[in-house]
């Protein structure tokens, strides 16, 4: 478990490994740790210098692998990596989730980076946010007061940031049974087709009555407020109507507050949402049922 | 402390490792296992250059601790490429392809398509797309790399024969980079040589000052010296062009760019892996810069260099006619403003070397385009003399204009002179992207006028542009883009006017095409406006002005023979009418994707402008019978050792097979120049032309045979065979000069050029390439993305030496062209990595069909003509030319990104 040390002017810092959660929380217990798993986020935002914090990588644990279905729905343990996601048969309403696994970066980023770290490293351009949010996930939190859960909307509190508390773990992400006849979407738009931080993104998840009209709905966008988010009042709008003929307005849009930057401006965030929300509808509609 | 040895299957066999908190996979297999097929791009997951197979899957190794490899199978290429099946039958079609070119995005590629193949052995090119999009190359433009992968496992049908000129025969050089064994920038260092650390302004400008450094020397374990502008035994200045040197290796009181050098460090392989900067003795205080070429014209700026009043570097000139009169008098005008930014080179190959002391001398192994400039500029920095002084290039992991510039090279010989130790450095992708020459941002206003029948009339160009901290190449893009903005056309009222401006930015310098590209965006972006306002077919247009034999250059330059642009456009015709229709149909299917059709053309002179620019190449006969060719035209990936080669070897009447590579190193290869301005196939081939027939003069003379004799070279005998019969020389037995050689030829070629006058009127080169591009697009009109679905290119090049590897340099040109058009912009402290500074992706860049056009030129060697910056210099309008074909909008400001495409279109709508 304990892999490697290094003494650095009186304090050692180490790589552990552990494979039982009980480890790793008592291991965070007693000292500050950088948490990893797949390090596709811990490399790049590191700016070099010496390693003065010890490593705890969570990527052995027991039970933090793999997606296994519960009573009430399905459990993705938090190391599991995006390519699992993608090549695991999943109901339909899954189909926005792993077509973001597709697209999170390349396929090397996707043999590495996991859907916990994903969430945990709270970027606004999270590509695992948006469907996970369609889905209702729920975060499977461990620390030293026992077990929490919060919804994923919660958890995530703004730009790098979440409600984490110091020695906890994310464990893992539930996801609740959603009707058998929903299909879910992604759209994910970038200026390359791959390896590209997205400028925005949309998930829906949906369901429709033998008439094509929609009876379920959840919507959520990536890339246009610090933290992606639910729009609860367009999925109230949308009951009744089909997604051919779904109508997106600005009041749709009311909660985001995109930003301009290098990529593109908020005008544009928000026009582009607008379509890509009409797309991942129709997208949808169209494997339904 | 107590060991903790652990185990990992790497290619198939245990080692152990001993990974410190933190250590990256890629790391342990470099320095720790001395595996060096696996290339470092970025260290941060953007490139896929270092891509391994743990347990079978494709990942980054630079995002692995090391740790986590622990027990798992590890694979490299190095392994795969000597036992795996499949990797086998890849690596030959890799060859057979042209896919690999400069080589270092290969291992990556490689064992990613290894893993595809495993699993599915008959991939798809979407699939191929899909398996590698995660590997970024910069050369190749990703189409020969997917028709490799494609048909991995077809039957070879290989046209090897002797090799002479006309041959599409595999790279001579390529095995070593399909086995990864190819040595880069980084891979030549003794593991445990001492590193060195640069530190970086972190201010576009900025005054400084050291604390004490010698205490900081001795307090810090594992530091060995610190070197500063006071250790520059000669001038601290530098420049690729003499009358212009303006940089220093360190800056002395201020800072001009972002990522300017004040200071280097030194230190143990242990200590400098994870030396953090912030460290340093050094505070800065930040002054204000200016940062664009409006800021830097103002009266108030700050101004960079002493006698460059106005922060002007210099401009360029060329006007003949009457354009002023001309333009009053034309039937139609039209006139545009278009602008472009700074674009990086984003080779694969971050800047790398190693040097050490031998006998006395400095030897300084670095990738380069230019090694007998780095020769040159080191004279001036160490104050030595160049006897003394040894540049050996390591293979050039791409290089685009900007590995002619010093980067690494005086830390490299300073480090080493001072320590009297082997020193090693190699650049991280973001101080390569902070402190490398870039593609000078333009600003260009342009009137053009026409008669009604379509014949230019009048032609007004003011360019301004941003050449950054220091001059480098700026003075040539100042002289080249007067002289080329006119694109390949007839106009008889012209001027054009350059003006180079220095900003607090990263120096510009060159980059594929010097200029002409962003010329080339507004002239052939206006020629279709005009063609348009006079309600003609705008390849019609262009054809009716396309330059001609015997017709002036706006340079007043007339050629007798090779002017080939008409032909290129005629070689469109068809495909223009067939795509034009195709879109047409579509268009009339579809409301919210358009399609439309784009066409430009282009020019380049090849060569220096109006300067001396010679190349040497020398050749030798041993004793054995082995034919040695000293090439010292540096091969970057484009393929001048196979091509230089082949014209040797037709030259001397020879198989190609039958010769060794020498080089380049400047104490065993005469000078070749540089490898810049699509001069090496003309300027050096026609060097090695001069040398491979002064060989065999020499050799027919010896065994006096007749002229048109056949020669066999076997084992220590020379064969000849021709109308007086047959002729042995035995050369077993002849006397040997210092080199072993019985015979040798040496011979230079230098391009007839004239100076231009105060006009700019004269022979700038002794030769043009030219060239026209068609390009289908879909745009998404509500999502504002340009998806460009063919090009068709037809180029002159004179003669087609070896037209894979032309086909090679076009696709590699157009997908620089597509990035620059679409996704390419460099802000310095923003995109300073490869996720923020995007450059195509194996999923951008659609199919290529390439049209070989050969107008022989006078002076190229068999006819031919100078290629590698032509291949983009079309590209950029076409596509914007296609944009406007798909969505009635004219795009004035590249990159042309999805939020300005969706303004674009909404703007036009509201306007309409």
């Amino acid at each position: 478990m304990k892999l490697a040390s290094r003494r650095k002017k009186g304090c050692v810092v180490t790589y552990f490994a552990p494979t039982t959660l009980d480890d790793a929380l008592k291991l965070l217990r007693d000292q500050p740790l950088d948490v990893v798993a797949g390090c596709t986020d811990y490399f790049p935002t590191r700016t070099q210098a010496p390693f003065t914090r010890g490593i705890l990588d969570v990527s052995k644990i027991a039970g933090l692998q793999g997606i296994s279905a519960l009573d009430d729905g399905i459990r993705i343990g938090a190391a599991t990596r995006w390519s699992d996601i993608a090549r695991t048969t999943l109901p339909g309403s899954w189909a926005g989730l792993q077509a973001a696994a597709r697209q999170v970066g390349s396929l090397q980023i996707q043999n590495a980076g996991t859907v916990g770290g994903n969430i945990c490293n709270a970027s606004p351009a999270a590509d695992g946010m948006p469907p996970l949010l369609t889905l209702n996930a729920t975060v499977e939190i461990q620390g030293p007061n026992g077990v929490r859960h919060l919804p994923l909307a919660e958890f995530v509190t703004g730009v790098r940031q979440t409600d984490l508390q110091p020695g906890e773990l994310v464990v893992a992400l539930h996801i609740p049974n959603l009707p058998t006849h929903s299909h879910g979407a992604f759209e994910k738009l970038g200026s390359r087709r791959y390896l590209v931080i997205s400028v925005t993104m949309v998930a829906v998840v949906i369901a429709c009555d033998a008439a094509g009209r929609i009876e379920f709905a959840r919507v959520a966008v990536g890339a246009c407020s610090p933290v992606a988010q639910r729009l609860h009042d367009l999925e109230v709008n949308l009951i009744g109507q089909t997604a051919q003929e779904a109508c997106i307005t600005p009041d749709d849009l009311q909660g985001l507050s995109p930003i301009s930057d290098l990529r593109a401006s908020a005008e544009f965030r928000l026009d582009a949402v607008a379509e890509q929300i009409r797309r991942a509808l129709l997208k949808a509609s169209l494997t339904n049922g | 402390m107590d060991k903790h040895l652990h185990h990992i299957s790497l290619n198939g066999r245990e080692v152990t490792v001993d990974p410190a908190v933190g250590d990256r996979l890629s790391h342990t297999l470099r320095e720790d296992l001395h595996q060096l097929d696996v290339k470092i791009g970025c260290d941060a997951g953007d490139c896929g250059a270092c891509t391994v197979l743990v347990d079978g899957d494709p990942i980054c190794a630079c995002l692995m601790p090391t740790h986590q490899a622990i027990g798992k199978q590890v694979e490299t290429l190095a392994g795969m490429s000597e036992i795996d099946p499949i990797a086998g039958k890849l690596m030959d079609s890799f060859q057979h392809h042209g896919a690999a070119q400069c080589g270092v995005c290969t291992p990556g590629m490689l064992t990613t398509a290894v893993a595809l193949l495993r699993e599915n052995p008959t991939p798809s090119s979407a699939q191929v797309e899909d398996a590698l999009g995660g590997v970024l190359c910069r050369c190749t433009g990703y189409r020969k790399i997917i028709d490799a992968v494609v048909d991995t496992g077809a039957a070879p049908c290989d046209l090897e024969g002797n090799g002479h000129v006309g041959d599409a025969i595999q790279r001579l050089d390529g095995a070593d980079k399909v086995t990864g064994t190819e040595l880069f920038g980084d891979d030549v260092a003794p593991r445990d040589a001492l590193v060195i650390a640069v530190i970086r302004s972190p201010f576009p400008r900025a005054k400084f000052a050291f604390g004490g450094l010698d205490e900081w020397v001795k307090a810090t374990d594992g530091i060995s010296a610190v070197l500063t502008h006071a250790d520059v035994p000669g001038q601290n200045v530098f420049g690729v062009i003499p009358d212009f040197a303006d940089q220093p290796v360190f800056a002395e009181t201020e800072t001009r760019f972002r990522g300017e050098a004040v200071a280097a460090v030194i230190g143990t392989h242990q200590v400098m892996q994870n030396f953090a900067a912030e460290t340093f003795p050094v505070t800065w205080t930040q002054l204000h810069a200016v940062e664009t070429v409006t800021e830097a014209l103002d009266v108030t700026a700050p101004q960079l260099h002493l006698g460059r009043d106005g922060n002007v570097m210099c401009g360029g000139y060329v006007t003949t006619g009457d354009p002023q009169t001309a333009l009053k008098d034309a039937d139609v005008i039209v006139q545009g403003r278009f602008q472009t930014g700074f674009v990086e080179h984003a080779y694969i190959e971050p800047e790398a070397g190693f040097a050490q002391m031998v006998d006395g001398r400095i030897e300084v192994h670095a990738c380069t385009q230019a090694p007998v400039m780095d020769l040159d500029a080191l004279e001036i920095i160490l104050g030595w003399d160049r006897k003394d002084i040894r540049i050996l290039p390591t293979a050039v992991g791409g290089g685009f204009g900007a590995k002619l510039d010093l980067s690494v090279q005086p830390y490299l010989a300073l480090a080493a002179i001072k320590t009297g130790k082997p020193v090693r450095i190699a650049y991280s992708r973001m101080e390569s992207m902070q402190s490398s020459t870039k593609r000078h941002p333009s600003d260009i206003t342009l009137k053009i006028g026409a008669t009604a029948k379509g014949r230019i009339k009048g032609f007004d160009f003011l360019g301004h542009f941003n050449t950054g901290a220091y001059a480098s190449w700026g003075p040539t893009v100042a002289n080249r883009v007067p002289v080329h903005a006119s694109g390949p056309y007839q106009i008889d009222d012209y001027r054009a006017e350059s003006v180079g401006v220095h900003t607090h930015n990263p120096p510009a310098g060159a980059f594929r095409g010097f200029g002409v590209p962003q010329s080339a965006i507004a002239q052939e972006s206006l020629f279709d406006e005009l063609a348009d306002k006079l309600g003609m077919d705008r390849l019609e247009f262009r054809m009716l002005n396309a330059l001609d034999n015997h017709v002036p250059t706006v340079c007043g330059q007339r050629f007798e023979q090779g002017v080939g642009i008409k032909s290129c456009f005629a070689a469109l015709r068809k495909p223009w009418d067939e795509h034009r229709a195709k879109c047409d149909q579509f268009n009339r299917d579809n409301d919210v994707l358009k399609r439309g059709v784009g066409i430009a053309g282009g020019w380049y002179g090849c060569g220096n402008t109006s300067l001396p620019n010679p190349s040497t190449i020398k050749a030798g006969i041993k004793a054995d019978g082995s034919v040695v060719l000293h090439q010292g035209a540096m091969d970057i990936g484009q393929g001048a050792n196979t091509v230089i080669t082949q014209i040797f070897a037709t030259a001397l009447g020879v198989p190609v097979h039958q010769i060794t590579l020498v080089g380049a190193d400047t104490d065993q290869t005469p000078d070749a120049g540089k490898t810049s301005a699509s001069r090496q196939t003309y300027v050096s081939g026609n060097a090695a032309r001069l040398s491979g027939e002064a060989m065999r003069a020499q050799l027919l003379q010896r065994a006096n045979a007749a002229k048109g004799s056949k020669i066999e070279i076997t084992q220590g005998v020379i064969q000849f065979s021709g109308e007086h019969g047959e002729t042995v020389i035995d050369v077993s037995g002849l006397p040997v000069d210092h080199q072993g050689y019985v015979f040798v030829s040496e011979e230079t070629y230098d391009p007839p050029t004239k100076p231009l006058d105060e006009n700019g009127q004269g022979a700038p080169y002794a030769q043009f390439g030219y060239a026209a591009h068609l390009v289908t697009v879909e745009v998404d009109t509500r999502l504002g993305t340009v998806k460009p679905l063919l090009f068709v290119a037809a180029h002159d090049v004179g003669k087609a030496i070896n037209p894979t590897l032309v086909e090679g340099q076009v696709q590699g040109g157009i997908a620089q062209g597509l990035g620059m058009t679409l996704m390419e912009e460099y802000i310095p402290g923003r995109t300073e990595n490869l996720h923020d500074y995007l450059i195509p992706t194996m999923g951008d860049v659609p199919p290529i069909e390439t049209i070989i056009i050969e107008e022989p030129d006078a002076h190229g060697p068999y006819g031919a003509k100078g290629l590698g910056e032509h291949v983009l210099i079309p590209t950029a309008p076409a596509i914007l030319n296609a944009i406007k074909d798909a969505t009635g909008v004219r795009l004035y400001q590249v990159p042309a990104t999805p939020a300005r495409v969706r303004a674009a279109i909404k703007e036009y709508a509201n306007g309409k």
